[in-house]
């Protein structure tokens, strides 16, 4: 069933299609994952426990330092990294992580998009339309 | 497609007449510029890297080993360029329980940046230590303690460049003009009156944080009243880097003090949303970290410590003899002055260590820990708590004096 397009006024990145993993909580690699066992670690996060590897994020904003430029590209290159991120508001180390980690984003909604989107949903994220698009809106 | 407007400059580095590593670089800027909606760019005057080798990983140093090999003459940074704390300090990696496969990639890591001309300095506190910038001065830092205190308390221009993109910024001199290079993004979102003066390096970041949890997100720029004298500069290094920390914050203005607010009208427009930070919202916070007395490290870092934070330490450690280890971590540019002053060997007579060149949050945190059974940690920093919970720690944040106090008895006593 689709419930819903909502466009986004910044994207990177190629077209994917997967599962929705969603909390209005913040987002650094550093801070929150532990990036070998690919899981929400900080204690205080709304998804701590949960596997972020393959899962479309979305979330409210992005948090913290600058290490996540690097990280997503790490993430990437063992296969440890979510299959896109998606905010309602992000900084320049999301963007320069994305660029350089192959990450597709996008950020900047007219909505809340983490009260937008279920959790579990079936979403596609298109950057070059700039489009979340529920594709089934029935968690998984 | 891309949306940004070249030069000849830009237009020649992207046709790759300049060779392919800065053409390289200006791909990558313009694909973070084109997100960002940035109509050119700007020429910048120096750049900072953050290029720990947690961060990078295997993949991360391949990737700057392979833009170094690159053919000679085509790989050199055209600015000033300089680096982020390192991984570790390599005299004291034995004491921290680092691996050779850590210093391995250290070593890797600091061989293709020197090839690609990028100077080590290895700090987090340049403003402090190498060259501040100026007003209205356009630089490409990376490491965001750098770049809140450049764009707050020097009037300079950056926005947050992680490591890939600060080189990029490096290898071709310029950045994309978005964000806090724009006047119109460096007016005040929110306005905070704050009630009283904090002293302490920790009440300062705890107040910084209180801050920075309001502001929310990196294009909130608060504007701040009731800060009243003239808060020093480690004062300040502290506020800002954990106010950037808790909110990713990258600019704050203070009333009076900051150079681009002598009055609130200069930055902040009517009926700004508005709040109030009080001496127990501070208080608090830091609180709100203390969830044991036992304590099993104390870490001085994040931000690296000047000369002057190094002093009073040396102070607090005479006649004392620690229980737990205690850690100083300072810049490689302070390390030499605190030697000669005869800091470091007060402090390492109590049974202190002083690193130089890395950050504590920077050098495998979760694996130290593990290595040498770290859980409870106390600091002074509040930007240090708050990375840390990630890292598996049990932070706590204290004053200098307590923390000192808790390497001596083992037990973490607030005032």
């Amino acid at each position: 069933m689709t419930a819903g397009v909502f466009r986004a006024r910044h994207a990177i990145g190629r077209a994917v299609r997967g599962i929705a993993l969603v909390a209005g909580d913040g987002f650094s690699a550093r801070y929150d994952l532990d990036r070998i066992a690919g899981v929400f670690c900080r204690p205080t996060h709304k998804l701590v426990g949960q596997s972020y590897v393959g899962k479309i994020l979305v979330l409210d904003t992005a948090k913290g330092g600058v290490a996540t430029a690097w990280m997503l590209h790490e993430m990437q290159s063992r296969g440890v990294v979510p299959l896109a991120v998606v905010l309602n508001s992000v900084n320049p180390i999301l963007a320069q992580g994305a660029a350089l980690g192959d990450v597709p984003m996008l950020a900047g909604f007219e909505q809340d998009i983490t009260l937008a989107v279920p959790s579990g949903a079936e979403v596609e994220v298109d950057p070059s339309a700039r489009t979340l698009t529920i594709i089934d809106d029935q968690p998984r | 497609m891309m949306r940004m407007r070249l030069n000849e400059d830009e237009q020649e580095i992207l046709a790759g007449k300049h060779g392919p590593l800065p053409q390289r670089a200006l791909r990558h800027q313009i694909s973070v510029g084109d997100f960002f909606g940035a109509a050119d760019f700007v020429p910048v005057t120096q750049a900072h890297i953050m290029a720990d080798t947690e961060s990078l990983g295997e993949a991360g140093v391949r990737y700057l080993e392979e833009l170094a090999a690159y053919d000679e003459g085509q790989q050199r940074v055209r600015i000033p360029t300089i680096t982020d704390p390192r991984g570790t300090d390599f005299s004291k990696a034995g004491m921290l329980g680092q691996t050779a496969a850590m210093l391995d990639l250290e070593r890797r890591t600091i061989a293709a940046l020197v090839k690609l001309g990028v100077t080590m300095t290895d700090t987090c506190i340049n403003y402090q230590t190498i060259q501040a910038p100026i007003r209205h001065e356009h630089v490409a830092f990376g490491d965001t303690g750098v770049v809140i205190y450049s764009n707050s308390v020097c009037g300079a221009r950056s926005n947050f460049e992680g490591g890939p993109s600060a080189l990029a910024a490096g290898l071709t001199g310029r950045t994309p003009r978005y964000g806090f290079h724009l006047a119109q993004h460096r007016r005040a979102t929110l306005h905070v009156r704050v009630d009283f003066a904090p002293v302490s390096l920790n009440d300062w970041g705890a107040l910084g944080a209180v801050i920075g949890r309001i502001a929310g997100n990196y294009w909130a720029v608060p504007v701040i009243e009731g800060i009243e004298g003239a808060p020093r500069s480690d004062q300040l290094k502290h506020f800002g880097a954990a106010m950037a920390s808790f909110g990713s914050t990258a600019l704050y203005h203070v009333v009076g003090l900051t150079p681009e607010a002598a009055r609130l009208a200069d930055v902040a427009p009517a009926n700004l949303p508005s709040h109030r930070v009080t001496r127990d919202d501070v208080i608090g916070l830091q609180r709100s970290y203390h969830a044991s007395d036992t304590v099993d490290v104390v870490v001085f870092s994040a931000p690296q410590l000047s000369l002057y934070e190094l002093r009073e330490l040396a102070d607090l450690c005479d006649g004392q003899r620690f229980k737990v280890p205690l850690l100083a971590v300072t810049s490689p540019q302070v390390k030499p002055d605190a030697d000669r002053a005869g800091y470091t060997a007060r402090i390492e007579a109590a049974g202190g260590n002083v690193l130089a060149g890395m950050c504590f949050y920077q050098s495998y945190a979760r694996e130290i820990a593990e290595a040498n059974g770290w859980k409870s940690l106390a600091t002074n920093s509040a930007k240090l708590v708050n990375i840390l919970g990630g890292y598996g720690y049990r932070p706590m944040l204290a004053s200098m004096e307590a923390c000192v106090g808790a390497a001596a008895s083992g037990t973490l006593r607030l005032g």
